[in-house]
């Protein structure tokens, strides 16, 4: 299939950016849509000019390293998909596609369509550590969980961190992001002894990032590619409550 | 916001309640009572206090919320695509707050600072049911009433469940719950609201 692309560029966190219009031509429908990406890419190389900077690791939908804004939605038009996930076949011969990077101010473009996440670093750090016995490792049954507690610790941790939460909501809230990595440990009894500390400080190094808040829209589980519940945030709203109320901490 | 919209969801009923009586069609007898005793009684005068705190927080709360949700995001994207993971009400608050706001100015200026002159002028009691005869007379004021109600339901319909959420209770149980309760709460009180100014003004009371 034959593409009109267009894509965000900017040369460094300073300038200003705009979109340029690139045409590729013999796409297959089988390609991903960095593969796309890729072929567009060596086109540039050919024609000597500077190849679009974007994001990609794993390219298997785990590592959350692919942030597209893909014709106005985080990941593109498939649901619970990530962009490296998304193939061709989600367009027709002759579409336009507009491509842009996440917008958030916690956020800055790095160049092109690459973001600074480390926003996020600093959430998960902010969260600390938890405390464990030293020594040899213990038997994974040893501490019984609750089958529905387990599950939904592991569905929480499923969380890959790419920031379609923060770039789909309406106010660039990270309460999503931030509710799963609150909820996989404030499930599970390994979390319990930090669980109060936990919550406050990740709650004020996300306010600190420049985050938005959020107004229960949900469009943030709506375009989570890994459909990570809304029920996170609700967690994450009690668990800050009970531990702004009880903690000794300010 | 979740604890000012609750306090101010239990006023609604109130309010919806205690208006609802002019559809006695006893000449507004049994509403009058009721708006003399709301005005005279002191208990009710300090929870008036309490009301439009809780109002003027809520309002205050709102805008502290807007401006540091559209500050998260200085660059706004090309394209977006907002109707495919959200309804537009529930992006729509902010926009409904504000309707609701100069609604509310005009609403308190129709009826409550009337009642509050009558109330300190020591004039004859006030009637309040002739008031909102007159007023619901003039077919440009009754379509403002609706367009006031329509933002409330929106308003009410989101906020209701949202208000739930951001206390942090969600469970798979209760959802349906609370969602029902809130859909019946804001078809029901904005049916009695609509019904107000219509009634009066297609002279379905006496």
């Amino acid at each position: 299939m034959n593409l009109t692309l267009k894509v965000w560029r900017q040369k460094n966190p300073k300038s200003a950016g705009k979109l340029e219009t690139y045409q590729v031509k013999n796409i297959s429908s089988e390609m991903s849509f960095l593969e796309m990406f890729d072929v567009l890419n060596e086109q540039l190389i050919l024609e000597g000019k500077e190849p679009i900077a974007f994001d990609h690791d794993c390219r298997e939908g785990i590592c959350g390293m692919c942030s597209m804004f893909i014709n106005g939605q985080a990941h593109g038009p498939w649901q619970q998909n990530t962009t490296c996930q998304l193939h061709m076949r989600a367009f027709k011969d002759g579409d336009t596609i507009v491509v842009e990077p996440w917008r958030s101010k916690a956020f800055p473009v790095i160049k092109d369509l690459v973001v600074d996440r480390s926003a996020f670093d600093r959430i998960i750090q902010a969260g600390g550590y938890i405390s464990v016995n030293t020594g040899n490792a213990v038997d994974a049954n040893a501490i019984p969980i609750d089958k529905k507690d387990a599950d939904h610790a592991f569905m929480a941790a499923a969380c890959i961190g790419c920031g379609a939460c923060v770039a789909t909501c309406k106010n660039g809230s990270a309460m999503l992001f931030v509710g799963a990595k609150v909820s996989q440990l404030a499930l599970l009894p390994q979390g319990a002894p930090e669980r109060e500390s936990r919550v406050l400080n990740m709650v004020a190094q996300m306010d600190k990032e420049g985050f938005g808040n959020c107004t229960n829209t949900y469009a943030c589980e709506a375009e989570c590619p890994k459909g990570i519940s809304v029920a996170n945030i609700a967690r994450l709203n009690s668990e800050y409550l009970k531990a702004g109320l009880s903690s000794e901490e300010k | 916001m979740a604890f000012t919209g609750l306090f101010l969801i239990t006023f609604l009923i109130v309010h919806a309640g205690i208006n609802s009586s002019i559809f006695l069609n006893d000449n507004g007898e049994t509403f009058n009572e009721f708006a003399h005793f709301m005005s005279h009684n002191w208990i009710v005068r300090f929870l008036e206090i309490g009301l439009f705190a809780g109002l003027f927080l809520h309002i205050i709360q709102g805008f502290l919320l807007w401006k540091q949700n559209s500050d998260a995001r200085p660059v706004k994207y090309l394209v977006n695509k907002q109707s495919s993971n959200s309804k537009w009400y529930s992006r729509s608050m902010g926009i409904l707050g504000s309707l609701l706001l100069l609604f509310l100015v005009i609403h308190v200026s129709h009826f409550f600072v009337g009642t509050k002159v009558a109330l300190y002028s020591g004039d004859k009691p006030h009637n309040l049911y002739d008031e909102m005869k007159e007023v619901f007379s003039n077919l440009w004021i009754v379509i403002l009433y609706l367009a006031g109600v329509f933002s409330l339901f929106w308003h009410l319909y989101h906020g209701f469940h949202s208000a739930f959420q951001s206390l942090g209770i969600h469970h798979k149980k209760y959802i349906p719950i609370i969602r029902t309760i809130g859909t019946g709460y804001a078809v029901i009180i904005c049916l009695l609201f609509a019904l107000m100014p219509l009634a009066f003004y297609l002279g379905w009371l006496a």
